[in-house]
């Protein structure tokens, strides 16, 4: 495959893997954060970790979408869906993200229209193809789906189409990694950052990290190798004593981001006061709901949503998780009473969650999977 | 963490999630409070070592359904399907044949040995390039059989009609069952027609099941395999559940690859000619090689290593899995073994498949070691390693 197969050539990794071992202070331990949970996909994916010294660890992030959604703007969510006429339409890994009372899935069971939809704009054209019903897209995501949210607002609003909205869950990155270094215990040398979110918001937002939390931070691509060659800027930039914003995803992030995008995300939605993030708590300006000029496309004002607060399960650990205070394994219910088939946090559910992906990829001791893979 | 007091809607007008804390209180009812003291080769365990103890423990227990209603995940071959069928159905019927759990259940019957199968077949759409339901039907039910190491002699017919449906699909469909069984060289001897309501159906479901006799002494069972055995696929995977996702026509994405739907029988005669090494076949339909590796590792208790490189796939499947975010090896084949055969006999074995025109593209995939007992692993094409689980209800396109 074309585009794909270059960047995840084994023996360059074994180069950059040998370049990053010789970077290695003796008796430094070094901890990197993944922000985006695509990266977390990758890593486990192609089993890169396989790759780094004992002395490098990375940390999951926060960046799993479906992850940070709390439990109460679920339930909000099925209550539309199960309100009369309701299609609700949503991408394929919110279904079985357990809120109060159950997921999407379960809903569905139950008799609720709740469709999968591979784009926003597949909800409009279901939209248009039922005009007695009330279509309901269910926006989650960063700054990356956001625009497309955006835009399907526009385009509904130019086709004049009265029976779509959307239930805006649209979170924001910068407030995110603010709130983890914000954090008391936080123990991390430098980020990779989100590759994807920086295509629309660029790489300027991340200055702020180097120059006032003293961490280098690398926005990098998705293919293995491009995790490892961001690794090594990280770690060049260590041992040089410098902490800068670098961009290693050059083939596709502008440096000042898509102004465009931007703008259309700006047309349509606003900064919300606070929003309450799973795991994280209420982090202020952190999520985008539907500007007044486009209210009758808002979910939220047509429908009454109850709106009230689920709490975290007590021995639910989601949030050390999420600001890699703790590994996945080290959560008091990882594996036993949490499960991909049946999970209690939402870091078990999408494949990109930090759980998820552990449990799945990533559970055996390392030296016992070599042993057995060894020839 | 804002830095700011505000309040915020619902700090008031709190709820819990009841459910999460039954099953945290659930899940710590079967804790072993002596796990900690747990020594493995004499070494006591790391705490990482305890917790993946203790998870394996948990996949140890009986299967429990915690659904109150059916999902579609239920359906989609993968955990919570297996959880359905031990808790609800084996435990409805338990006997000591259907508790074997193979692709069809072996009968000894007047002193002739016959194998037993059904299928039922709901496939949308109902026609794709390279197939349609109904030699799907025929095929799926045929190679259930087959893979039992019998030779596939009857099948009925079972079909639920929607009211509306064209006539002249119907023949379309009943045409290709035909032809399929006629290649199988197997017939339709009985059958069941029911029509339902305009809704009540997707157009048409058709159920089959087949009866077949086992000529040769052979013993298969995926609880046979030992380390030290090879895995083999007869050829690219994939293609069948790549073929009907496009086909649907949600995702815009056009291709020219076609269904691998075809009947198995004559390419496992000439596999078994060949050699007596085969200890367990599969074909790989719904949950792909993946979940049939998982089951053959967990009846077995032994590791089975498969080397990412050595997977026969289609670019096309590779790209349309890519753009998904989907792993083919979770993808649906209908006309794909996994066989498992005695190391020793592996060059055989390749060279059988090899000689049939069904199996030209068969590939060794992987080996069976015996540690770590009841997983998968792959060495992926990247250089690194990882698990390959039982699949968690169907494979859910990612976001980003």
């Amino acid at each position: 495959m074309r585009f794909v197969d270059e960047f995840r050539d084994a023996e360059k990794a074994q180069v950059l893997s040998g370049q990053i071992a010789a970077l290695c202070e003796p008796g430094r331990h070094y901890s990197f954060m993944e922000v985006c949970g695509g990266h977390t996909h990758t890593i486990y994916k192609h089993g890169l970790e396989d790759y780094l010294p004992e002395s490098v660890s990375l940390v999951h992030g926060p960046g799993c979408p479906v992850c940070v959604i709390p439990m109460g703007r679920l339930d909000d969510a099925i209550y539309i869906s199960e309100q009369p006429d309701v299609i609700m339409t949503s991408f394929g890994d919110m279904m079985r993200v357990p809120g109060g009372k159950g997921s999407f899935f379960d809903s569905k069971a139950k008799g609720a229209d709740i469709r999968m939809v591979y784009s926003p704009l597949d909800s409009l054209k279901i939209a248009r193809a039922n005009p007695d019903k009330k279509v309901v897209f269910m926006a989650i995501g960063f700054e990356t789906t956001a625009p497309s949210t955006a835009m399907t607002v526009l385009r509904a609003a130019a086709d004049g189409l009265e029976n779509f909205s959307i239930f805006c869950n649209h979170v924001t990155i910068i407030p995110a990694i603010k709130a983890i270094l914000d954090s008391p215990d936080m123990r991390l040398d430098g980020f990779l950052g989100p590759g994807h979110v920086s295509t629309v918001i660029g790489c300027k937002p991340y200055e702020f990290i180097a120059r006032d939390h003293h961490k280098p931070l690398v926005c990098a691509g998705f293919e293995p190798l491009d995790i490892l060659a961001s690794i090594y800027q990280l770690m060049v930039q260590l041992r040089d004593g410098r902490c800068e914003v670098e961009n290693q995803y050059t083939r596709v992030v502008p440096w000042d981001g898509n102004l465009k995008a931007l703008q259309v995300i700006n047309e349509v939605m606003e900064l919300r006061p606070y929003f309450e993030w799973r795991g994280l708590g209420f982090i202020s300006h952190s999520a985008l709901k539907v500007r007044e000029e486009y209210a009758k496309f808002d979910a939220e004002e047509i429908f009454k949503i109850p709106g009230i607060r689920v709490a975290d399960p007590k021995a639910c650990q989601c949030g050390e998780v999420l600001k890699g205070v703790i590994k996945p394994w080290e959560c008091k219910v990882f594996g036993t009473a949490c499960t991909p088939e049946t999970p209690i946090g939402t870091c078990m559910v999408s494949p990109e969650g930090a759980c998820a992906a552990y449990y799945n990829f990533g559970r055996f001791t390392r030296e016992r999977v070599k042993e057995a893979t060894r020839a | 963490m804002s830095g700011e007091q505000v309040t915020h809607p619902g700090d008031t007008d709190q709820r819990s999630a009841d459910w999460a804390e039954e099953a945290v209180r659930d899940a710590a009812s079967h804790e072993d409070p002596e796990l900690a003291q747990y020594a493995l080769g004499g070494q006591t365990l790391s705490l990482e070592e305890q917790v993946l103890a203790r998870i394996d423990r948990q996949r140890r227990r009986k299967a429990k359904i915690k659904e109150e209603r059916i999902t579609l995940a239920h359906g989609a071959g993968g955990k919570a399907t297996h959880t359905l069928i031990d808790a609800l159905f084996l435990e409805s019927f338990r006997n000591p044949v259907l508790e074997a759990m193979e692709d069809q259940a072996t009968l000894t019957v007047g002193g002739a040995r016959l194998a037993f199968t059904t299928d039922s077949f709901v496939v949308h759409p109902l026609f794709f390039p390279g197939g349609n339901i109904g030699d799907l039907a025929v095929n799926g039910t045929v190679n259930d059989l087959a893979v039992g190491g019998a030779r596939p002699l009857y099948l009925s017919a079972g079909f639920i009609l929607e009211e509306g449906f064209p006539v002249a699909d119907l023949q379309q469909i009943a045409d290709s069952m035909a032809v399929a069984a006629a290649v199988a060289g197997v017939q339709i001897v009985t059958g069941d027609t029911k029509v339902v309501e305009r809704g009540q159906c997707d157009g048409v479901y058709i159920n089959t099941a087949g009866i077949g006799v086992i000529e040769r002494d052979i013993t298969l069972g995926a609880g046979t395999v030992k380390p030290g055995d090879s895995v083999l696929v007869s050829g690219p995977i994939g293609d069948h559940g790549v073929t009907v996702m496009l086909a649907r026509g949600e995702l815009d994405i056009e291709s020219d690859i076609e269904s691998d739907t075809a009947p198995l029988a004559e390419l496992i005669g000439v596999l078994l000619d060949a050699t007596t090494g085969v200890r367990v076949m599969r074909d790989a339909t719904r949950g792909g090689v993946a979940t049939i590796l998982n089951e053959v590792a967990r009846a077995s208790n032994v590791a089975i290593v498969v080397d990412e490189k050595a997977v026969p796939t289609r670019e096309e499947v590779r790209g349309a899995s890519e753009i998904l975010g989907i792993d083919p090896l979770y993808v649906a084949c209908e006309g794909r073994l996994v066989i498992v055969v005695d190391g020793a006999e592996t060059a055989a074995a390749l060279a059988a498949l090899r000689s049939h025109p069904l199996g030209e593209g068969a590939a060794v995939i992987g080996a069976v070691k015996d540690d770590p007992p009841t997983l998968v692993l792959l060495k992926t094409e990247f250089g690194g390693t990882r698990i390959v689980d039982m699949l968690v209800g169907d494979p859910l396109p990612r976001i980003c």
